[in-house]
């Protein structure tokens, strides 16, 4: 696969990593050789092998439905740069 | 076929037929108690951020745990529809940015979701049923809550509703029609509703719609579609889809192309508009959540679940038209809420069915309708109702009296029987009585007596109608019709 650098600026934006101008040829270099490794482990033959999800060997354990946090928004606001009536504030955003 | 009729009533004069495609998306709200992944509650209208933890907030280092209950949900609509239940499911990553999501990325299922395919059976208006397939349903958490009026140059984020379980319900691309979609939807609403899953507030956001509307050649491949959201009501989705089908035709028929796109429908102007012009927003890259292990679905949890299934719309629809000799219309109308369905049930108990279902559909639903009352709120209580009925099925009083005392007790209160006793609306059921007061129009009415015997049959009425009116609308309206044709045969 071609890793051409539109692609590496679009994939930087979908990230919203923001990516220098002129380290756009070395990152579009590196993610080439990345996917070179994806195809070779395409090519492998994995007809008939369920999909790992997770590498441990383990369930999802399930917790009761039963309510066990309460009311502590002072503290985890705090840390918040703006926040005014119990709202976190951020630049406007409007779809 | 109906849905060339449904572009053409919406369009007019259409040159050729176009078949109209819908898929409907469902987000419904899980009534858990507890957000799916964190023990924070989910009760609606608290203050801003109070059901908040540092896993809805997305701090560092804080790993979701997954709510039971939310899983048993999901398996009981599984059920219900009739689902493959996929024993190993996954949680997938969904990643976008938005203020409202603070992981930058929503917790759901992708490749492999806890419920499959599976089949939902509408009834249209015709009275056919149609089986409309559900792709798959799956778990996800709810994104918060923006509020962008009360800053300026800032919105306000509350994330509250952040990490609320949804169940996903995906249908197939299978109605052909806004009336076949609309039938979906209803049927939907009304199983998570008896299913106990979801409360079903469309107002409040518990129960969202997305609708896939695209057009085609009846027969040829589907055509390209456009999404689209903010359909909360029924008649918001029907409303949407006949305008999006206008906007597809014309832009097809005048050679253009329809652009896959996600639309708004804006109720206040009925017309959807495109909402994204970012076409890589739909980029989500997926992959597996590696704080979360596969979930996997037990036989004996199953089980379980399938065991408190309550009986649903379709077996109950059945069972009324059996057991109460219902017509399929009014046992459908009957079945359509689970609350409706019990109230009709305890009305039902001890009398006539059928009188017992048009009371329950004609002037109860009609008053609840006309003062804007949900069932649930029915200021009449079914036990009230059947004793009502009961009356009138017993001949304590005539049908026209008791639309007078439904009146009575549904506006301002009290009991029948005290109603019945305290007015004195006992009918008059005492053949002497109803003989003397046919005797006395009778004598009064000479003249409509002998047009009466010279042919006019439509007369009875005006006598039937004299005499209910001396008896203040109390008389048995059977007996004073047969007193009267004996009476008025004599001559």
């Amino acid at each position: 696969m071609a890793f051409d650098q539109d692609t590496v600026r679009r994939t930087a934006h979908l990230a919203r990593i923001a990516l220098p101008q002129t380290e756009i040829p070395a990152v579009a270099e590196q993610l080439e050789r990345i996917m070179g490794l994806v195809e070779e482990l395409r090519a492998i033959d994995t007809m008939g092998v369920l999909t790992m999800a997770h590498p441990l060997d383990l369930d999802q354990p399930l917790r009761p439905d039963t309510v066990g946090n309460h009311d502590q928004r002072e503290l985890l606001m705090a840390s918040a740069p703006a926040a005014e009536h119990g709202l976190f504030l951020v630049p406007k955003v409007i779809e | 076929m109906a849905s060339c009729a449904s572009v053409l009533a919406g369009g007019g004069g259409l040159s050729m037929d176009w078949e109209v495609v819908i898929g409907l998306e469902v987000h419904a709200q899980l009534n858990t108690a507890t957000k799916i992944f964190c023990g924070c509650p989910t009760a609606f209208g608290a203050e801003p951020n109070s059901h908040t933890c540092p896993v809805c907030l997305a701090m560092p280092g804080a790993l979701p745990a997954l709510n039971a209950a939310a899983v048993d949900k999901a398996i009981a609509l599984g059920l219900a529809i009739g689902a493959e239940l996929n024993r190993h499911s996954v949680f997938a990553r969904k990643n976008y940015f938005y203020p409202d999501l603070p992981k930058g990325y929503q917790i759901s299922q992708y490749e492999l979701p806890v419920v499959g395919k599976g089949t939902l059976t509408v009834q249209l208006a015709d009275g056919v049923e149609k089986v409309v397939g559900v792709t798959r349903a799956h778990l996800e958490e709810d994104a918060g809550k923006s509020l962008h009026e009360a800053f300026i140059g800032q919105s306000g984020i509350d994330l509250n509703r952040a990490g609320t379980p949804l169940l996903e319900i995906v249908s197939e691309p299978d109605m052909r029609s806004p009336a076949e979609a609309v039938a979906y939807l209803k049927k939907l609403h009304a199983l998570v509703r008896y299913l106990d899953i979801c409360d079903g507030n469309m107002q409040e956001g518990s129960f969202r719609c997305d609708a896939n509307v695209s057009l085609r050649r009846p027969g040829a491949a589907y055509g390209t579609r456009a999404e689209i959201k903010n359909l909360n009501s029924f008649r918001f989705l029907e409303k949407a889809i006949e305008y999006e089908i206008i906007r597809q035709r014309d832009i097809l028929e005048s050679g253009g192309q329809i652009v896959q796109e996600t639309r708004l429908y804006d109720a206040n102007r009925d017309e959807t508009r495109s909402m994204r012009s970012k076409e890589e927003a739909n980029d989500y890259r997926y992959f597996p959540d590696p704080d979360l292990l596969p979930l996997v679905l037990d036989e004996s949890r199953i089980e379980r679940i399938r065991d408190i299934l309550p009986e649903l719309p379709d077996a109950k629809r059945t069972r009324f038209m059996s057991q109460y000799a219902l017509t399929v219309y009014d046992a459908g109308v009957l079945t359509a809420g689970r609350f409706l369905a019990d109230y009709y049930e305890q009305v039902a108990a001890g009398v006539d069915g059928k009188l017992a279902a048009n009371w329950v559909m004609g002037d109860l639903l009609g008053a609840l309708n006309k003062a804007g009352i949900e069932i649930e709120d029915c200021p009449v209580s079914a036990e009230k109702l059947r004793l009502l009925v009961q009356r009138i099925a017993d001949q304590t009083i005539s049908g026209k009296i008791a639309k007078e005392i439904f009146e009575e007790i549904f506006y301002r209160g009290g009991e029948v029987d005290a109603i019945i006793d305290g007015r004195g609306l006992r009918q008059i059921t005492d053949v002497a009585a109803i003989a003397a007061m046919v005797d006395a129009i009778v004598t009064a009415n000479p003249q409509q007596v002998a047009d009466f015997r010279a042919g006019k049959d439509k007369l009875l009425g005006f006598f039937v109608g004299q005499v209910m009116k001396a008896s203040q609308g109390k008389a048995n309206p059977d007996q004073v019709n047969a007193i009267l044709l004996e009476r008025l045969q004599k001559s």
